[in-house]
C-alpha cells in the first residue's frame, strides 16, 4: 500500500468517490460555522470597525491562491518525474479555483482598502504581487486550453508552472524592493495575525480550513471531471478507429 | 553553431518584418509619448527610464514568435533537433540570435531616444548599461515562450500572456536602475539583481525552452 | 443581523462578490462535471462496456 496506488484512475476514481460526499459535508459546515460566527458573533475592531469582518474571507483565500499554485507545482514535478496521469489532471483542475480565490483576495482587498487607506487599488508589494499571479494563472490555464494533445499540453504546462514559480518568486522580491516601505501593507494582512486577538484569531481559523477544505472538495471533483473527459476522448478515439 | 547564428541572423535581417518593426516600433513609441504626456514640465524626464524600458520590452515582445515558428514551419526545425548540436545549444543560439537583431540596436538607440524624452543626463550610462544587461533575459524569457507556443496556431497572443509575467522582475529591475541613475541615488543592488536575473536566465532557460521544444517536436 | 456602521458597503459587498466568485467557480465546475458524466455514460452505453 503506497500513495502510488492512487495514481491509477481507477483507484482514484473509487476513492475519491468514497471521500467526495464527506469533504462535501466537512467544507460547509466549516464555511458555514466559520463565516456565521465570523460575521455575526465577532466585535467589531476598535480601529478598523466592522471592515474587520472582511478578515474571515480575505486571508483563507490569498492563502488558498498561493497555496493552490504550490499544489499545482508538486503535482507537475510529479508528472515530470513519473508520469501520473491524475496528477497532471490534478493540476490542470486546481488551476481555475487558484484564479478564483486571486480574484476574491484581490477583490475583497480593494472593498477592504477604499474605506481604509481611501483608494481601491494601491501599487502596494502585496498587491502587485497578487496581479502578477493573477497573470501567471490566466497564463497557464490558457496553454492548457490551447494545446490539443493531451500529454503535449501536460508536459509544456508543467515546464511552464516550474519556471513560472521561480519568477513568480522572483517578482515577489523585485515588487518588494521596488515599492518598499511607501505603503503600510503588512500592517493589514497575514503578519496582523500576531496581534489579532482571539475573538478573531479563532472564528478566523475556522474559515481558513472552511477554504482549505473547499479547494480540496473542488480539486477532487474537477480532477474527476478531468478523467472522465479523458476517458470519454480516448472512448471516442476508438469509436472512430472502428 | 557560428553557421547558425549567423543564418539567423542573416535570415532576420533579409526578411524586413521582424528585425525593422521592433525599432521602428520603439521609435514611435519614444516620439508618441511626448505628444501624449505634453513636453512642458519635469514630468516626461521623470517618466523617462519607464517608457523607455516598457518600450524596450514591448518591442521586443513583438518579433518573439518568429523565434521558433519559421523554422519550424518548413521544417528545419525539425532538422536541428536532429543534428548533432544539443537542442539546448540551438536554443541558445536562436536567443541570441534574437537578440543581436532586437535587443542590441534597442540598446544603441535607446540613448537618441532618451535625449527625445528629457532623459536627465547622469541617466544614460546606466541606461545603456541596464538595457545591456536586462534584453539579454528578454530574449531567452522570449526564446521560451516561444518554444512553448511554437506549434500553435495563433499562438502569438498565448506567447505574450505566457511572457508577460516572467518580465517583470527584469523590467522592475532595470528601470529601477535608469530611475536611480537620474537621481543620482545609490544603485549597485539593483543592478547587481539585473545582472544575476540575466545570468541566472541564460545558463537554465535553455534547458527547460529545449525541453519545451523536444514535447512539441515529439 | 449585526450593525455594520459606516462601513457596511465593504462589508456587505466582499461577501457578495465571494459568494458570486465561488457560487460561479462550484457551478461551474458542476456543470461540467455533469456533462462531462453524462456523455462519458452515453458512450459506453453505446459501446457496450461498463467497466472503468
Amino acid at each position: 500500500m503506497s500513495i502510488w496506488e492512487y495514481a491509477n484512475p481507477k483507484k482514484f476514481m473509487q476513492t475519491s468517490a468514497w471521500v467526495l460526499p464527506w469533504a462535501v459535508g466537512l467544507t460547509v459546515a466549516c464555511l458555514v460555522v466559520g463565516l456565521v460566527w465570523g460575521f455575526f458573533f465577532t466585535p467589531d475592531d476598535y480601529k478598523q470597525g466592522s471592515t474587520v469582518k472582511i478578515i474571515y474571507l480575505h486571508v483563507p483565500s490569498a492563502m488558498m491562491a498561493i497555496n493552490a499554485w504550490v499544489m499545482m507545482l508538486v503535482a507537475s514535478l510529479i508528472w515530470i518525474v513519473r508520469r501520473h496521469h491524475v496528477s497532471a489532471l490534478a493540476a490542470k483542475a486546481a488551476a481555475p479555483i487558484g484564479l478564483t480565490f486571486t480574484l476574491v483576495a484581490l477583490v475583497t482587498g480593494a472593498l477592504w482598502g477604499q474605506p481604509m487607506w481611501g483608494t481601491w487599488w494601491a501599487w502596494d508589494p502585496r498587491l502587485t504581487s497578487f496581479l502578477i499571479l493573477c497573470l501567471f494563472y490566466l497564463g497557464y490555464i490558457a496553454l492548457w486550453e490551447a494545446i490539443e494533445n493531451p500529454d503535449t499540453a501536460a508536459d509544456l504546462t508543467s515546464i511552464l508552472c516550474l519556471v513560472g514559480s521561480v519568477f513568480a518568486l522572483l517578482s515577489r522580491y523585485a515588487v518588494n524592493f521596488w515599492n518598499q516601505g511607501l505603503h503600510q501593507g503588512a500592517s493589514l494582512s497575514l503578519d496582523r495575525e500576531e496581534n489579532v486577538s482571539n475573538v478573531f484569531w479563532v472564528p478566523l481559523l475556522v474559515c481558513i480550513a472552511g477554504f482549505v477544505l473547499l479547494f480540496v472538495t473542488l480539486v477532487l471533483m474537477r480532477t474527476r471531471t478531468e478523467i472522465r473527459a479523458r476517458r470519454l476522448k480516448a472512448l471516442l478515439a476508438r469509436e472512430r478507429v472502428a | 553553431m557560428r553557421a547558425l547564428l549567423l543564418r539567423d541572423v542573416r535570415l532576420a535581417m533579409r526578411t524586413g518584418g521582424g528585425f525593422g518593426l521592433g525599432l521602428a516600433f520603439f521609435l514611435i513609441l519614444a516620439v508618441l509619448v511626448p505628444l501624449g504626456v505634453g513636453a512642458e514640465g519635469g514630468t516626461l524626464g521623470r517618466i523617462a527610464p519607464g517608457i523607455l524600458w516598457v518600450g524596450a520590452l514591448l518591442a521586443c515582445l513583438l518579433s518573439l514568435d518568429r523565434i521558433f515558428a519559421l523554422d519550424h514551419e518548413d521544417g528545419s526545425l525539425d532538422l536541428l533537433a536532429t543534428s548533432p548540436i544539443p537542442l539546448e545549444a540551438v536554443v541558445a543560439v536562436k536567443a541570441m540570435a534574437h537578440w543581436l537583431v532586437t535587443g542590441l540596436p534597442l540598446t544603441l538607440m535607446a540613448p537618441g531616444l532618451g535625449v527625445l524624452l528629457n532623459l536627465a543626463p547622469a541617466a544614460y550610462g546606466w541606461l545603456v548599461l541596464s538595457l545591456l544587461l536586462g534584453t539579454p533575459t528578454l530574449s531567452i524569457v522570449g526564446a521560451f515562450g516561444a518554444a512553448l507556443t511554437v506549434g500553435l496556431k495563433r499562438g502569438g497572443l498565448l506567447l505574450s500572456l505566457l511572457v508577460l509575467p516572467l518580465y517583470v522582475p527584469t523590467l522592475i529591475f532595470g528601470a529601477e536602475v535608469v530611475r536611480r541613475g537620474a537621481e543620482g541615488m545609490a544603485l549597485g543592488t539593483p543592478l547587481a539583481l539585473l545582472a544575476a536575473i540575466s545570468l541566472g536566465g541564460v545558463a537554465l532557460l535553455p534547458f527547460a525552452a529545449a525541453a519545451a521544444l523536444r514535447v512539441n517536436l515529439r | 443581523m449585526p450593525d455594520l456602521g459606516k462601513y457596511a458597503f465593504a462589508v456587505l459587498a466582499s461577501y457578495a462578490a465571494t459568494a458570486l466568485l465561488i457560487a460561479g467557480l462550484v457551478a461551474l465546475s458542476l456543470w461540467q462535471s455533469a456533462r462531462t458524466k453524462r456523455a462519458l455514460d452515453e458512450v459506453e452505453a453505446r459501446q457496450g462496456k461498463t467497466d472503468g
